[in-house]
């Protein structure tokens, strides 16, 4: 593969949270031989790449682990194993984030604006840190990255709470930009947002994607969203990746059931002559991250498994051209897919 | 979709609750009429700030000062609900009607057990043996498919995933199988595959038991996989409503038309969505005529006054220049 390919190098990334112990804890578990408690793996070995200019859709219910993954690309938490290279370059070394190439624009508006800054001064911050504009030049670059995610420039000394959702979230991203990122992390960036709202961020970003050949990671629940904006997508379960491929193939022949179901579950208006849209809800909840099902971890709740499902987990390996899929079953699913799209 | 047969349970005439200020009564629901079947689903859409929750607790008289209920009638079977007495009202809410919030972690008690939640619940309305009110709580449990129901009743309620904590709330809510539900966004904080079990099931129990229900939504695809019927909400008022396909497909208001185009699964990926220019107007700044005329490419001088609700059939829109009136055979229908 070319390494314009792999911009963006994800290599074998896992991320296992464990509890603090205390020395009681220690002390209890030695006397009973026990070894140290399990940990929660909220990320096991994911590998992914994405090309210059591309944008990848992170696709999961809650608890499947597509915030930590962002973040781990994003240099906020260190991966337990594995590295990420953005451009060649490692983001982390240990534990501590070296470039400033990568950065983050987060769900809630409120939170990550501090409320007591000028939110100019907030978009001014990083810049004038790393030195990639003189304190006596931040007023100007700050409004000119105002005017760029369409704010008022003039409204650059307001504070977070003289403005809506919608206006919160430009001013977010003027801040992730304003860092000249070559990697924009976005997670769940328009889902507090209203829906005529939502489409006018969406629309701010795919512009800005495009003047500025953003690479970017869209990390979302809304499949619709994920959809819109991205080239590839991966849709992750219990913290591995199940599917991965170009956005279109992915979502009219999934190959991989739990792809399948989640489409599902999506309700939709139904097109015109069409009968109101029925779901095919999929059979129980996610499991616990504590403790998941051996082998693969949808067996429990997938209308396809067999006893081997439970017994081995299958690899996520390439299926078709492009595409990769973790399921044993995957050729059947795709033609499947195959078939019901001719119908 | 539900034939409107038979009397309404829940007739609704020009609601309006206020909101007193420092600047003045903010009006949150103007004038919102509409009336509800026996087992039929309504949909009410808005995004946020369009009163649409302010209107489903008007109608279980749930508006605390500075609010109130400043005028209209809310009629539950035939009974006059607003001006009703507190202890009064207390005695149909749960019964007659209830509801059901976005936040099930907001709604159940952290301290007591999903039981002891539900016997109280039933307590307050019939008297029963604890044995006869544990049997009921946990066919009420297995009836919105949380399974061992039984040993259920003995859980508290972080002891429940998110959405079983919602098909709890929803059991506490059909315990006495109310003639209305009020359904408050109750699916948002939830995850796709199990918004579609819930809803599944909800459809289910409407149909069962003859519930009407109002289902609250910001989701207009929510909304249509649900609701026979569906009622926009903008700045307070009512602007359109009628049957779901109908509105969905060949909406009259330019604000329901914005509404579905921007929407992504309305537009090819990748491309440019079409978007609504500005936001909502707040409460207390509204424009004096039509309140959507600021950001409506539609708009004229004739939007400077009010528009009032144009009926024709199950249809009704509030706009002077509603859209695709041309086919005046098919608004008919």
């Amino acid at each position: 593969m070319k390494p314009r390919d792999q911009y963006l190098k994800v290599e074998d990334v896992s991320k296992t949270f464990t509890s603090r112990q205390t020395l009681g804890d220690r002390i209890a578990r030695g006397l009973a031989r026990k070894g140290p408690p399990p940990g929660l793996k909220a990320v096991s070995g994911v590998t992914l790449d994405l090309a210059k200019g591309q944008t990848l859709g992170l696709v999961g219910e809650s608890g499947c682990g597509k915030s930590t993954l962002g973040r781990i690309m994003a240099g906020i938490h260190s991966p337990s194993e594995g590295s990420v290279r953005i451009d060649g370059l490692p983001v982390m070394e240990q534990g501590k984030k070296t470039t400033t190439a990568v950065q983050t624009v987060f769900q809630d508006p409120f939170a990550s604006l501090d409320p007591r800054m000028k939110v100019g001064d907030a978009v001014a911050e990083g810049p004038i840190l790393h030195g990639l504009v003189m304190p006596a030049m931040a007023q100007k670059y700050v409004e000119r990255w105002f005017q760029r995610v369409g704010l008022d420039p003039s409204l650059s000394h307001r504070y977070p709470h003289q403005f809506s959702g919608g206006q919160r979230q430009r001013i977010a991203i003027a801040r992730a930009l304003a860092m000249q990122p070559k990697l924009l992390i976005c997670d769940e960036p328009v889902a507090s947002l209203d829906v005529s709202i939502q489409a006018q961020v969406i629309n701010l970003f795919l512009e800005l994607r495009r003047e500025l050949e953003l690479t970017c990671v869209f990390i979302s629940h809304d499949l619709s969203v994920v959809r819109h904006v991205s080239d590839r997508v991966a849709v992750m379960y219990l913290g591995r990746i199940v599917e991965l491929g170009e956005t279109q193939s992915v979502f009219d022949r999934p190959a991989h059931p739990y792809t399948a179901a989640l489409l599902d579950s999506v309700p939709r208006i139904a097109a015109e002559g069409e009968a109101l849209v029925e779901f095919k809800p999929i059979e129980g909840e996610i499991p616990s991250p504590l403790n998941p099902p051996p082998g693969c971890h949808f067996a429990p709740r997938c209308p396809r498994a067999t006893p081997e499902c439970s017994a081995s987990a299958p690899a996520l390996a390439e299926v078709a051209p492009g595409r990769r899929a973790a399921c044993h079953y995957a050729q059947q699913e795709l033609r499947e897919a195959a078939a019901r799209q001719v119908a | 979709m539900t034939p409107e047969t038979g009397k309404p349970v829940l007739e609704v005439e020009n609601l309006q609750t206020e909101f007193a200020t420092a600047k003045g009564a903010l009006r949150a629901v103007d004038g919102v009429s509409f009336s509800l079947s026996p087992g039929e689903i309504i949909g009410l859409v808005g995004e946020s700030g369009s009163g649409k929750s302010v209107t489903g607790f008007s109608l279980l008289g749930l508006i605390d000062a500075p609010g109130r209920i400043a005028g209209g009638s809310v009629k539950l079977n035939g009974t006059e609900l607003v001006g009703m007495s507190p202890q009064e009202l207390r005695k149909r809410r749960g019964k007659e009607i209830a509801m059901i919030f976005q936040d099930p972690i907001a709604t159940l008690n952290p301290l007591l057990t999903i039981g002891q939640q539900m016997e109280m619940a039933l307590a307050a309305h019939e008297t029963l043996s604890r044995r006869a009110a544990a049997e009921k709580s946990a066919e009420a449990l297995a009836r919105v498919g949380i399974p061992s129901a039984r040993e259920r009743l003995k859980s508290y309620p972080h002891e429940f995933s998110g959405g079983m904590r919602q098909r709890a709330a929803i059991a506490i809510a059909l315990l006495h199988r109310p003639a209305v539900v009020v359904a408050d966004e109750p699916t948002t904080a939830l995850d796709v595959s199990i918004q579609a079990q819930i809803i599944h099931e909800m459809k289910a129990l409407a149909r069962d038991y003859g519930v009407a229900m109002i289902w609250i939504s910001h989701d207009l695809a929510v909304v249509s996989a649900l609701a026979s019927r569906i009622l926009v909400m903008y700045a307070g008022r009512l602007v359109e409503q009628g049957p779901s396909a109908q509105v969905l497909r060949d909406p009259r208001h330019p604000y329901t038309r914005g509404l579905i185009d921007s929407l992504p699964s309305a537009t090819v990926p990748g491309q440019m969505l079409t978007q609504i220019p500005g936001s909502m107007p707040s409460l207390g700044a509204l424009p004096p005529g039509c309140a959507f005329a600021p950001r409506c490419s539609y708009a004229s001088d004739a939007c400077g006054a009010k528009p009032d609700m144009v009926q024709a059939g199950r249809r009704g829109w509030r706009c002077v220049h509603p859209l695709g009136t041309e086919h005046k055979e098919r608004a008919a229908s």
